[in-house]
């Protein structure tokens, strides 16, 4: 069985139609990226997917699991579900190891000196365990943003979702937060990235989702993708990103 | 012009000062607790057009469109006429505490709302309940930001506590301003007595205002509710 299966998702707000029937499905240990122009739904797929934003029609399966019924204690889905936001969102009041450890003690009830352990070899594994008692306005975006992927992940996450999670960053930060990424994919965590980083997509991605106007225009596996994309559209953008945004990492 | 001190006044005037300080923290205290319900219910209570929220406004905008003294007359001697009796201090207590109740939820509700709203975001999807989220996060976030308007607050109730003088009639339900009217209208020194009042307010309100620097300092972290510094 797929890990996470969309189906016909739909979202409107107000006149415009952002999501207009969205079908996606992810296997276990798979690295996804979606790109598409700005404005074509990319971010409300991701918070449609953990119902940050409530989704008017369609459905979202966790395993077995459909995250888009009433029914389904949402807090315990979320909680299974990683997400990383483009600007961070780590907690202010928090120093960067509380951040980690705030989802353990107070979501997943674990002990206090367990946490803390937990929290402090998440934040090694982004490489910032010397910054674990520095406030979120003491630390770079890159690594802010190092902090919030080791929050996700000291949830144990089924999938993280990662939205634009590079676009805030200045050019020199985004290495480190990519290469980051790039072990994690190579550790088989499963990963959906919203990105324009064409290296890391070339690198790490199985597959390339390209949207544009609330639909999934195109989809396959990276070399297919740059090299004889189906749809014309899909060549033409693949080459216009790659040229703003290079290949670096 | 000979002005005329005499040190017999001084028991009566901090007998004054204890029941003043009395009930500025007191309705302090109780303001704080329901301001912050009223607070929340104003930003969280659901739309509108949800009664919790209508019903948080309408006090709100009622005890802060009206004035002070008009409520405790109203309290003192209204509410004796529907069959319940109540002392001046209470009186006093309870339309301090309805008032700034009203003061207090404003400065919540605003201390809530410059809480970015991604720290909501960011909690909900690590899998918190909105009330985990609004106890962990947010509150402790809006705590620190509202020890400014809350300091004033509460150097306005210490002053307006002087209405209770109002009704106090006894010398033991006097506050500071009652006790110093009281002795003025006996030796008709009013200008002594009164300037000595006023030193009294001023140095009640200079302590408060460093203890509540000393707070703000103590609790303040690094890039929340301080942009500027050093710019």
């Amino acid at each position: 069985m797929a890990l996470l299966r969309v189906e016909n998702l739909h979202k409107r707000y107000g006149h415009e139609e952002v999501l207009k029937g969205v079908t996606l499905t992810q296997e276990a240990g798979e690295t996804k990226v979606v790109i598409g122009p700005s404005g074509t739904g990319k971010s409300t797929l991701l918070r449609c997917i953990n119902r940050l934003t409530e989704p008017d029609q369609g459905q979202v399966w966790l395993e077995d699991l459909e995250i888009t019924s009433r029914r389904s204690d949402i807090n315990q889905i979320r909680a299974k579900i990683g997400f990383v936001f483009q600007d961070f969102n780590l907690f202010t009041h928090l120093t960067a190891l509380d951040n980690v450890r705030l989802g353990l003690t107070k979501v997943r009830r674990m002990p206090r000196a367990a946490a803390t352990d937990r929290a402090m070899a998440e934040l090694d594994r982004v490489g910032l365990a010397a910054k674990a008692g520095a406030y979120p306005a003491q630390l770079s975006g890159g690594q802010q943003q190092r902090v919030s992927i080791a929050r996700a992940l000291a949830m144990d996450p089924k999938l993280i979702l990662f939205d634009e999670p590079t676009s805030a960053l200045d050019p020199e930060l985004i290495g480190e937060v990519l290469s980051v990424m790039i072990q994690l994919a190579r550790d088989g965590m499963t990963m959906i990235v919203v990105t324009h980083e064409m290296g890391f997509a070339r690198s790490v991605a199985d597959e390339i989702v390209f949207m544009e106007g609330g639909v999934v225009v195109e989809q396959g596996p990276p070399e297919q993708m740059f090299r004889s994309p189906q749809i014309p559209r899909t060549g033409e953008f693949l080459r216009k990103i790659s040229e703003l945004y290079g290949e670096s990492s | 012009m000979n002005l005329v001190f005499d040190p017999a006044w001084l028991p009566r005037l901090g007998q004054g000062v204890l029941l003043s300080v009395q009930l500025t923290a007191y309705c302090m205290g109780i303001g704080a607790v329901l301001g912050a319900v009223l607070g929340l219910v104003r930003v969280y209570g659901g739309g509108r057009w949800s009664p919790l929220y209508w019903a948080a406004s309408a006090y709100v905008h009622f005890f802060r469109g009206t004035p002070l003294l008009v409520q405790l007359l109203g309290i003192y001697l209204g509410l004796p006429t529907v069959g319940i009796l109540i002392g001046p201090f209470l009186a006093g207590l309870l339309a301090m505490t309805l008032n700034t109740a009203a003061y207090q939820a404003e400065y919540f509700r605003g201390a809530i709302q410059s809480v970015k709203s991604g720290q909501m975001m960011a909690a909900r999807a690590l899998g918190m309940s909105r009330g985990q989220a609004i106890g962990h996060v947010i509150m402790p976030q809006a705590l620190r930001l509202i020890i400014p308007p809350w300091s004033n607050e509460l150097i306005y109730m210490l002053k307006y506590s002087s209405i209770v003088s109002m009704t106090a009639l006894r010398p033991e339900t006097m506050d500071l301003f009652g006790v110093a009217r009281s002795i003025a209208s006996r030796n008709f020194r009013y200008f002594e007595v009164y300037i000595l009042v006023a030193l009294f307010y001023l140095a009640m309100v200079l302590i408060l205002t460093v203890a509540l620097r000393w707070v703000e300092r103590r609790v303040r972290i690094p890039g929340l509710g301080t942009p500027g510094r050093g710019i």
